[in-house]
C-alpha cells in the first residue's frame, strides 16, 4: 500500500507545484496587461523579462549581468529568510523592508563616515536591523501591538532617519552617497576572484555564497535543533509552547532580533559591494524588503526553495529593466512579483484541494478494491 | 493657524474614511491590510476622472464623477481581497500586502504607460489636475474649506447609524465576532463579509483621493501613499473599532501630519531647525506610542483574520 | 391516544470522506413529547441535528412535518419550519445584549432601521409566561451561563418555533439549575411544544423524557419508551456492551504531603474580581483529591496559578517543601509537577507537530533528547515516542510521524496522559481528563489516574462530571465563585448534597 501512495501527497512537490503554478499565471496576467496597454509589444516585452540577461548577445556581457542579477540576489534572499524565519514563529515580518534601510544606513555611515573595514560594516547593518527588529518584536510581546503595524511605522521612521544620517556622507552636488571605491576602498566585501568568473564583474563577492550558507544555517537552526523546535512550536501553537515552559515573549523577541539581522544582513550584501549608492532623497522605501516576502512565500516557505525563489524574482526584475521604455514601464517586474505574493494566498487553498481529490481517488479505488474481493469471496462459496 | 487648521481637518478626512472603511471590514470579520493598496486605486480613478473631464465641468458634477470613480475603482479592487479572504480562506495579512504592492505597481504602470503614449518623452508616472481640483475648494475668510471635509462627516454619521441602528450592521457586526452564531439564526456569513469588504473599499477609494488632492495638485504614483492606509489602521485601533473615537483619534494623527506641511509657518518650530524629516516621521511616531499604549485592551471583533468555513462547527 | 409526529427523519444517511456519519437512522418527534437522543460522542448526534438545520445534505432519507414531505437547504428553511435549538456551546454574540442577541436574524424593522421596542415588549412578555428571568439590556458577556441558556430558549420561542431541540444542556448548570431546567421543559411540552433532548447522561433521561432513540457509531440502535426501561438497558443500547458504573480501586493509603496551598488568591482576566480567593488546601502522595463545581467558578483560574500559566496574585504553592509560588512553569515540571490540561487544542498539543515531536514537548530539552550544542537527538525521539505510543496504546495512521492534527479526540487526550504520566511526577494536575471522549477511553484513563495514585503519586482531579468526581476521587472540594465552600468525603455524601454546595446554598462553617 504505502509504495502506492501518490508523489502528489509529497508536502515538497505539492508546494513546487504550487509555486510553479502561482509564477506560470503571474507571468499570464503580467502578459495580459501588457497586451492591454500596448498589443503590439508585448510578446517581446514579456519575453525580455524572463531573458533578462540573455538580452545581450555577446556570452561576456551575458555573464556579466548575470553577475549583476546574483549580485542582487543575495540581499532579497537574506529578505526572504527575514520574511520566512518570522512566519514560521507565526510573525509578518513585513518590516523586512526597514530592516534592509536601516542596515543600508549602518553599514554606509560606518563605511564612509568611519572609515571602518567591511566586516565591521556588515556587522553595524546586522545590529541596527536586529535591533529594528527588537522593537517590534518587544512591542508584540509585551504591549501586544499587531507586529504589522509596527513594522509599517519603523519602515517610514528608518527611511526617513536614515535620508538624515546619510545626507553627511553624499556627493555634494548630487542626492547620492559617496562611492566606496573612492572614500573608504576598505569597506567593499571582497570578492577573493569570484569577479573573474562572471567576466571581471567586481560587484560579484563573497556575498553571494555567504548568504547561501546563511541559507543553509537557518534551515538547519529551524528544522534540527532545539531553538528551531522551540521557536516552531511557539508559532503554531504560543498556548502550548506556553503551557510546557519555552518563554513565548523571549522567543517573539529573539525571533524578529534574527529576522531583523538577517535584512540588516541583506542590505550590507549590497550596498558593501558598491554596486548601488544610496539616494537621500528617496521618499518611498526600496522595494527589496517587500520582494522578500514574495521570494519566500514562492519558495514554499523553505530557506532553500528560497534560494530559487528569490533568484527568480530579482531575475524577472532586473529583466524589467530591459523592457522597451516608450512602451512599457520597469514596474511591470513589480507587478508581476506582486502578483505572485497575491496568488500564493491561494496556496494552501491549493494543496488541500490536491489532497482532497487524492483522498477521494484513494476512496474509490479502496471501493473497487473491496468490491472486487467480495466478488472473489461470492465465487469462492 | 489657519493653515494648520485646515491641513488638520483634510488629514483627519483621509483618515477618519479609511479608518472606517478598515473598521467595517473588520467589524465583518476581514483584517484589511490592503487599504494602502485600495487607497491608491481610489486615488488613480479619481485623478482620472479629473484628467479628462473636460475644463468647465461645473464644480457639482465634478464632485459627483470624481468621487463616484474613486468609490467605484476602490470596491472593484477590494473584491481581490473579498474572493481570496473569504472564499479561498486565504492568509489576509499575505493578501493585504500584495494588494498594497500591486496598487502601487499597476497604478504606476498604467499611468506610465498613459502619459507615454501621450508624449514618448514622457516617463514620469505623475497625474496633474490643478484646475479641476479648484472645484472642491470653497474660500471662506481665507479658510480653505474642501467639500471632502462635508462628506466625510456625512460618512461618519452614516458609518455610525449604520452600525448601530440598522440591521445591517447588527448583522455585520455578529459576523465578525461570532459568525457560528450569526449563520445559526440565518444570517449569510460570507454575503456580510462581502459587504463589510466592499464598503472598506467605497470608503478607502475615496480617502485616497482626498489624499491626494490634500495640498497638492499632482500626484506621481510610483509612491503610493506613503502608509496612509496604514495610518489609518492605527487610528482605527485607536479608536477602538467605534466610529466616534476613530473621529477624535483621526484628528490627533491629522494635527501630526499636518505639522510636517505647515510647522515652518509658525516661528517657534522653525526655530527649532530640525529638518523636515523629523516632521515627516512624528505621525509614524506618536501612532507608535499610541499603539504601544491602546494596544493592551483591544476590543477587536474576536473573529477578524479567521477565514469562516461553514463546514467547521 | 398516540399524538402525531411533528417531526419525522426517515432512513437518513450521510458520509463524509472515509467514515458514514449517519447510517440508515431514523428519528420520530411526536407532538407535545419529549424525546432524548441518546449516544456517545461520535455517535452521530451532531452530524443528524446539523442535518434537521440544513447544515448537511444528506445522500439518502427523508425528512417529513407534521407528515409532509419537506426539504432543508439551509437554517433559515427549519427556522421557517419551526425548528429551534439550544447548541452546547452557546451561539451568542457577547458584546451584544441579551435583547439584540435574540432577535439576531429576525430583528423588527422599518427600512432597515431597527426597531426595538415591539420585540422587547415580546421578550418581556415570553420570559414571564414560563419563567425566563432574563434582563434584556445586560450584555451577554456579564450575565451567568444559566442566563445565557436562558435567552437561547428564548431566542426559540421568540421566534414561535415548535421543535426545539436542547443539544446537551446540563453539562454546564449546577444539580438545582438542571432541576429547573427540567420543570421548564415539562411546562413547555405541557404547551404543545415538542422537545427533542440531546444527552449522554442517563439520569437525567429517566428523569425527564419521554421516549428515547439510541445511536452508536453512526447507526440506529433503537427507539424505546423511557418508562418501561431502566439505565443499564439503555447503556446498553449506547455502548453496545455492558458498563462499569463504578471504578474498582482500593480505600486511599495517603502519606506525606506532595502539594500544599496556602491562601491562595488569583486575579480573573474576564473580570475586576478575583477568579479563586483566598484558597487553601493539601494534596497527598496517594491520594485522588477532587476539585467539583461548576464550569467557571475559578477551577480553571485555580490551576493556572499552581501550573504558572498565570501569576498568582497573593499566598503561596508548595510542592513537597518547596516554595514554587513564583516559579516559571519549566521549573515546576522539572520539579515533579505534571499537567494534564482543560484544553488539549489550545495547551495541550501543538496540533501541526508530529505525534513524537508532541510526546517530548516536555522533556525536549533534556540531554536524552538534545546535544550540548542544541541539536536535536532525532533518533532518540524517535524510539521514545514508538514506546510510549506502544505501551499507552495511542492509534494513528502513521505512527510517529502522524500530524497530531489528525488524530482522533480520545487518542490525542492518551498521547497527553502518556507524556505526562510517564515524566513520572510526583503530582499529577488532571483537569477534565475525559471531555468529549468514548466509554472506553475514559475507562482507560480513569484507570490510568488511579494506577497512578496506587504508585504513590499525588493527584489532584479537576472535573465537571458529577459521576466521575463520586466515583474517582478519595476527597472532594467543592468551589463555588473562587471559594472553596466544602470538603467532602465521596463515601458518605450524595450528590444532593454535593449540588448544594456548588449552587452556593450551604457551605462548611469557618
Amino acid at each position: 500500500m504505502k509504495g502506492q501512495r501518490s508523489i502528489l501527497r509529497n508536502k515538497g512537490v505539492q508546494s513546487l507545484l504550487a509555486s510553479l503554478l502561482c509564477i506560470v499565471v503571474g507571468l499570464l496576467v503580467g502578459y495580459l496587461v501588457l497586451l492591454i496597454i500596448n498589443p503590439a509589444g508585448a510578446w517581446e516585452a514579456i519575453t525580455t523579462i524572463v531573458k533578462n540577461f540573455f538580452y545581450y548577445p555577446s556570452p561576456q556581457a551575458q555573464l556579466r549581468y548575470f553577475g549583476n542579477t546574483l549580485v542582487k540576489t543575495a540581499p532579497l534572499l537574506m529578505c526572504a529568510l527575514s520574511v520566512l524565519f518570522a512566519y514560521k514563529v507565526g510573525l509578518f515580518n513585513i518590516g523586512a523592508a526597514g530592516q534592509y534601510v536601516i542596515g543600508a544606513g549602518a553599514c554606509l555611515y560606518c563605511a564612509l563616515a568611519w572609515n571602518m573595514p567591511w566586516f565591521v560594516c556588515m556587522l553595524a547593518a546586522v545590529a541596527a536591523g536586529a535591533v529594528l527588529g527588537a522593537i517590534s518584536g518587544a512591542l508584540k510581546a509585551y504591549r501586544n501591538v499587531n507586529e504589522v503595524i509596527s513594522c509599517i511605522m519603523l519602515n517610514w521612521i528608518s527611511l526617513y532617519a536614515v535620508n538624515v544620517l546619510l545626507s553627511q556622507v553624499k556627493e555634494t552636488a548630487s542626492p547620492y552617497t559617496l562611492t566606496l571605491s573612492s572614500t573608504n576602498p576598505g569597506a567593499a566585501i571582497p570578492s577573493l576572484g569570484l569577479d573573474k568568473l562572471f567576466y571581471n564583474n567586481q560587484y560579484v563577492t563573497i556575498a553571494i555564497p555567504l548568504t547561501i550558507l546563511v541559507a543553509v544555517a537557518i534551515w538547519v537552526l529551524l528544522e534540527k535543533t532545539k531553538l528551531g523546535y522551540e521557536l516552531k512550536a511557539t508559532g503554531y501553537n504560543k498556548f502550548a509552547a506556553q503551557y510546557c515552559g519555552m518563554k513565548e515573549k523571549r522567543n517573539i523577541i529573539l525571533t524578529m532580533v534574527i529576522a531583523g539581522g538577517l535584512a540588516g544582513l541583506g542590505a550590507a550584501t549590497l550596498y558593501l559591494t558598491g554596486f548601488e549608492q544610496w539616494q537621500t532623497t528617496h521618499s518611498s522605501i526600496p522595494s527589496m524588503g517587500f520582494n522578500g516576502i514574495a521570494a519566500a512565500f514562492l519558495g514554499g516557505l523553505n530557506p532553500i526553495g528560497s534560494i530559487f525563489a528569490s533568484y527568480f524574482i530579482q531575475h524577472i526584475t532586473s529583466g524589467g529593466a530591459y523592457v522597451d521604455k516608450t512602451m512599457y514601464s520597469a514596474q511591470i517586474s513589480d507587478l508581476i512579483s506582486s502578483l505572485i505574493i497575491y496568488l500564493c494566498g491561494f496556496v494552501l487553498f491549493f494543496k488541500s484541494l490536491l489532497d482532497r481529490r487524492l483522498d477521494r481517488q484513494a476512496e474509490r479505488a479502496v471501493a473497487r478494491a473491496k468490491a472486487a474481493a467480495e466478488q472473489k469471496g461470492g465465487e469462492q462459496k | 493657524m489657519m493653515l494648520l487648521v485646515q491641513y488638520t481637518l483634510i488629514f483627519s478626512s483621509v483618515l477618519i474614511l479609511v479608518a472606517l472603511g478598515g473598521c467595517f471590514s473588520e467589524h465583518s470579520g476581514v483584517i484589511n491590510i490592503g487599504l494602502e493598496g485600495i487607497m491608491v486605486m481610489g486615488a488613480l480613478g479619481g485623478a482620472l476622472m479629473m484628467k479628462f473631464l473636460p475644463a468647465g465641468t461645473p464644480a457639482p458634477a465634478m464632485i459627483l464623477l470624481v468621487v463616484l470613480a474613486a468609490v467605484l475603482l476602490g470596491m472593484v479592487y477590494s473584491l481581490l481581497l473579498a474572493v481570496a479572504a473569504i472564499n479561498f480562506k486565504a492568509d489576509q495579512t499575505l493578501v493585504g500586502t500584495a494588494m498594497n504592492l500591486l496598487g502601487t505597481a499597476a497604478a504606476t504602470v498604467f499611468v506610465k504607460a498613459m502619459n507615454t503614449a501621450a508624449d514618448v518623452n514622457n516617463v514620469s508616472s505623475t497625474i496633474q489636475y490643478i484646475d479641476a481640483k479648484k472645484s472642491f475648494l470653497v474660500y471662506i475668510n481665507g479658510f480653505e474649506f474642501n467639500w471632502f471635509m462635508l462628506i466625510t462627516v456625512l460618512a461618519l454619521v452614516c458609518s455610525w447609524v449604520t452600525l448601530y441602528r440598522t440591521r445591517f450592521g447588527l448583522r455585520l457586526m455578529a459576523c465578525g465576532e461570532h459568525p457560528q452564531a450569526a449563520d445559526s439564526v440565518g444570517i449569510n456569513v460570507y454575503k456580510m463579509r462581502y459587504a463589510g469588504v466592499l464598503i472598506s473599499g467605497m470608503l478607502g477609494g475615496l480617502g485616497g483621493i482626498v489624499y491626494i488632492t490634500a495640498g497638492v495638485s499632482e500626484w506621481k504614483f510610483e509612491n503610493g501613499v506613503a502608509g496612509f492606509g496604514f495610518l489609518s489602521l492605527a487610528v482605527m485601533i485607536f479608536g477602538q473599532w467605534k466610529p466616534t473615537r476613530i473621529a477624535l483619534a483621526a484628528l490627533l494623527f491629522g494635527f501630526f501630519r499636518a505639522l510636517g506641511n505647515v510647522y515652518t509657518g509658525f516661528s517657534l518650530l522653525s526655530s527649532l531647525n530640525l529638518p523636515s524629516a523629523v516632521y515627516n516621521m512624528l505621525p509614524y511616531i506618536v501612532s507608535l506610542l499610541v499603539l504601544a499604549f491602546t494596544s493592551q485592551k483591544s476590543r477587536a471583533p474576536k473573529a477578524e483574520g479567521i477565514p469562516y468555513d461553514k463546514g467547521l462547527r | 391516544m398516540e399524538q402525531p409526529y411533528a417531526i419525522e427523519m426517515l432512513h437518513i444517511t450521510k458520509r463524509f470522506p472515509g467514515i458514514v456519519a449517519n447510517d440508515d437512522i431514523t428519528l420520530q418527534l411526536r407532538k407535545g413529547e419529549i424525546h432524548a437522543l441518546l449516544g456517545e460522542n461520535g455517535a452521530g448526534k451532531s452530524t443528524l441535528m446539523s442535518v434537521l438545520f440544513g447544515l448537511y445534505r444528506p445522500e439518502e432519507g427523508t425528512i417529513k412535518k407534521d407528515g409532509k414531505e419537506v426539504q432543508i437547504r439551509d437554517p433559515n428553511d427549519a427556522n421557517d419550519l419551526g425548528i429551534g435549538m439550544v447548541h452546547q456551546h452557546f451561539k451568542l454574540v457577547e458584546c451584544f445584549t441579551v435583547l439584540d442577541n435574540i432577535i439576531l436574524g429576525v430583528e423588527p424593522c422599518s427600512h432597515g432601521f431597527l426597531q426595538k421596542a415591539d420585540a422587547r415588549k415580546k421578550v418581556l412578555d415570553l420570559s414571564e409566561k414560563y419563567g425566563l428571568k432574563v434582563d434584556p439590556d445586560a450584555l451577554v458577556e456579564d450575565i451567568t451561563v444559566g442566563m445565557q441558556q436562558r435567552t437561547e430558549i428564548l431566542k426559540m420561542l421568540y421566534r414561535d418555533n415548535e421543535i426545539l431541540i436542547f443539544d446537551e444542556p446540563t453539562a454546564v448548570l449546577t444539580p438545582q439549575e438542571i432541576e429547573e431546567l427540567m420543570q421548564i421543559m415539562h411546562n413547555l411540552a405541557a404547551e404543545g411544544k415538542s422537545i427533542l433532548f440531546i444527552s449522554h447522561k442517563l439520569n437525567e433521561i429517566m428523569e425527564v423524557a419521554d421516549r428515547c432513540t439510541v445511536l452508536r457509531k453512526g447507526k440506529y440502535v433503537g427507539t424505546v419508551d423511557v418508562k418501561g426501561t431502566t439505565k443499564e438497558e439503555l447503556s446498553r443500547m449506547m455502548v453496545g456492551r455492558d458498563v462499569e458504573f463504578v471504578v474498582h480501586k482500593e480505600p486511599a493509603a495517603p502519606k506525606d504531603v506532595i502539594l500544599e496551598v496556602d491562601d491562595l488568591t488569583v486575579a480573573s482576566k474576564l473580570h475586576s474580581n478575583n477568579a479563586v480567593r483566598n484558597v487553601s488546601f493539601s494534596v497527598r502522595a496517594g491520594e485522588i483529591v477532587c476539585i467539583a463545581g461548576i464550569d467557571g467558578n475559578g477551577q480553571t483560574e485555580l490551576v493556572y496559578g499552581l501550573t504558572g500559566l498565570e501569576p498568582v496574585k497573593e499566598g503561596k504553592v508548595l510542592l513537597k517543601g518547596k516554595d514554587i509560588t513564583r516559579a516559571p512553569i519549566r521549573e515546576r515540571s522539572t520539579s515533579g509537577m505534571s499537567h494534564i490540561p482543560e484544553d488539549r487544542h489550545k495547551h495541550g498539543l501543538v496540533l501541526d507537530y508530529t505525534l513524537e515531536d508532541n510526546m517530548v514537548l516536555q522533556r525536549y530539552f533534556e540531554p536524552e533528547f538534545v546535544t550540548a550544542a542544541g541539536f536535536l537527538k532525532r533518533k532518540a525521539i524517535r524510539e521514545y515516542a514508538v514506546r510510549l505510543i506502544e505501551q499507552y496504546d495511542v492509534r494513528s495512521g502513521q505512527g510517529p510521524v502522524t500530524i497530531a492534527r489528525s488524530m482522533s479526540g480520545g487518542n490525542q487526550q492518551k498521547a497527553i496522559v502518556a507524556r505526562e504520566i510517564d515524566k513520572d511526577p510526583d503530582l499529577l494536575i488532571a483537569v477534565q481528563p475525559t471531555r468529549g471522549l468514548d466509554v472506553g477511553a475514559i475507562e482507560y484513563i480513569h484507570r490510568q489516574i488511579v494506577a497512578q495514585r496506587d504508585a504513590g503519586k499525588g493527584v489532584l482531579l479537576v472535573s465537571l462530571e458529577l459521576d466521575e468526581v463520586m466515583s474517582l476521587s478519595d476527597r472532594i472540594l467543592v468551589m463555588y465563585e473562587g471559594e472553596i465552600v466544602g470538603e467532602l468525603d465521596p463515601k458518605t455524601t450524595t450528590v444532593e448534597e454535593m449540588g448544594l454546595y456548588m449552587a452556593g446554598a450551604k457551605r462548611k462553617e469557618a
